[in-house]
């Protein structure tokens, strides 16, 4: 399978990638890992005359853990998440759902930046952004600006990621309590089938001072469920409030059929899934 | 397009070729420098019969452009053995009837090759879960784990004797 044809630019600092993807225009794409955006050039879905890489983009590479504040860098691959001791301190549930990503030669290559940039629904650090309430940070010709995780994904593919911006950081505050990503899927390598990213925290008293649920493809965008966490973080975590948490969740999302199953299907899983991954965030708590 | 020079470093060697940026690295290691122990297999990131080493990272070198590894270090199967000295994995694939029509081994072995570098004490589950990007049509993959299993363990041993 051979690609169209495209000019091959790598640019050794943010400025001069934006200043490229500027005067390139829309015939250029950026690319990152490449996992995503290879085999869309060699199905010809993308077509771009120019790709800008990266790679040389030292200070994309990095993740700091400082004064409880999580930063990394949109190069940084999972496989490098996944070896971060101190990102494992502070935010256990990226490695978790890292480990569950792809395979691992794709894992040496795909980045945090290009599967949350990318707007594929069926990227699993998404809905993890939403459930951590990060921030991406986008820089673009007219400087830089942040959105929020909740805010950025507006339809597949759609984000509120200009054209002419680059995704070149992600924030969050390291997290306290039980994490548990959940995913059901159909093999290794596969995207999932449904997935669920929640973190609960645990009072000194038993009840729960802290919720937050997001969902991966089970919908058009990673589904942040309101309703659901603040039930769980006003009624405490029982059996009962699961399952009132999980119905909840359930009237948000819209799965469609396709050869993971048909929608009915994708709903009976991901309320089990859902429930099995609160259960584990609570039981970790 | 025009075709740019790439000079890689394959198996020791630094090598240069001239290919138009779309040409992905497995096309220009087989075709042009005539290194065809990486296989094409399913050509879309699935299979890993394509899987080289760079720079220390096992890739499926059908998802990758040659010349994004411009400059790189590249490890093939033809640079961990050779038929009169194979590598340990190689003896114990041979040893342990770890393929039959050998078409995914070269990517199996090179990928189980960075296993054991990053990981030299696997469990049976650490092996399947490693080479859980390699897929093979013949084996049922219980004789491949056997091997990498085995070959951890010579390796091992040559270690504590050294």
């Amino acid at each position: 399978m051979i690609t169209g044809n495209f000019e091959y630019h790598q640019p050794s600092s943010v400025p001069e990638a934006l200043a490229l993807l500027s005067d390139l225009g829309d015939e250029a794409r950026v690319i990152a890992g490449g996992h995503s955006l290879i085999p869309t050039m060699k199905l010809r879905l993308a077509m771009p005359e120019h790709l800008i890489d990266l790679q040389g983009i030292k200070e994309l590479k990095n993740i700091d853990v400082s004064n409880g504040e999580v930063r990394i860098g949109a190069m940084t691959t999972q496989a490098e998440l996944i070896g971060s001791d101190e990102l494992f301190q502070a935010a256990p549930i990226i490695r978790e759902t890292a480990l569950q990503i792809a395979d691992p030669q794709v894992r040496y290559m795909g980045t945090i930046g290009g599967n949350v940039a990318n707007g594929d629904p069926g990227n699993d650090m998404p809905a993890v952004m939403q459930c951590l309430d990060a921030t991406f940070l986008l820089q673009g010709p007219d400087g830089e600006r942040s959105v929020a995780a909740r805010e950025f994904y507006e339809a597949a593919y759609f984000t509120a990621r200009d054209e002419l911006e680059i995704l070149t950081e992600i924030r969050f505050s390291a997290c306290e309590g039980g994490y548990s990503y959940g995913k059901q899927k159909r093999k290794i390598g596969d995207y999932a089938t449904a997935a669920a990213a929640v973190l609960l925290t645990k009072g000194a008293d038993g009840s729960c001072t802290a919720a937050s649920i997001a969902l991966t493809n089970l919908a058009d965008t990673p589904l942040y469920c309101a309703d659901a966490s603040s039930h769980l973080q006003s009624n405490g975590v029982s059996e009962d409030s699961i399952a009132s948490a999980v119905a909840s969740a359930m009237e948000q999302i819209e799965p469609v059929d396709d050869n993971r199953g048909p929608a009915e299907f994708k709903k009976h899983a991901a309320a089990i899934i859902l429930t099995s991954t609160i259960r584990q965030a609570w039981a970790r708590a | 397009m025009s075709k740019q020079t790439i000079t890689l470093n394959v198996n020791g060697s630094s090598v240069s070729t001239e290919a138009e940026p779309r040409e992905l690295l497995i096309h220009v290691l087989r075709e042009q420098l005539e290194i065809t122990g990486p296989h094409i297999g399913c050509e879309t990131s699935h299979c890993g019969a394509c899987t080289v080493e760079i720079d220390g990272m096992s890739v499926k070198s059908c998802t990758l452009f040659a010349v994004q590894a411009q400059g790189k270090e590249i490890t093939t199967i033809e640079g961990l053995g050779d038929p009169d000295k194979l590598h340990v994995l190689q003896e114990k694939f041979k040893e342990h009837h770890g393929l039959q029509c050998g078409y995914c081994t070269p990517g199996m072995i090179t990928r189980a090759h960075r296993l054991l570098e990053e990981n030299p004490n696997p469990t049976e589950e650490d092996v399947r879960f490693g080479i859980a990007g390699n897929l093979c049509r013949c084996t049922g993959y219980q004789n491949i784990v056997k091997a990498v299993l085995a070959a951890a363990d010579e390796l091992n041993q040559s270690e504590t004797a050294a």
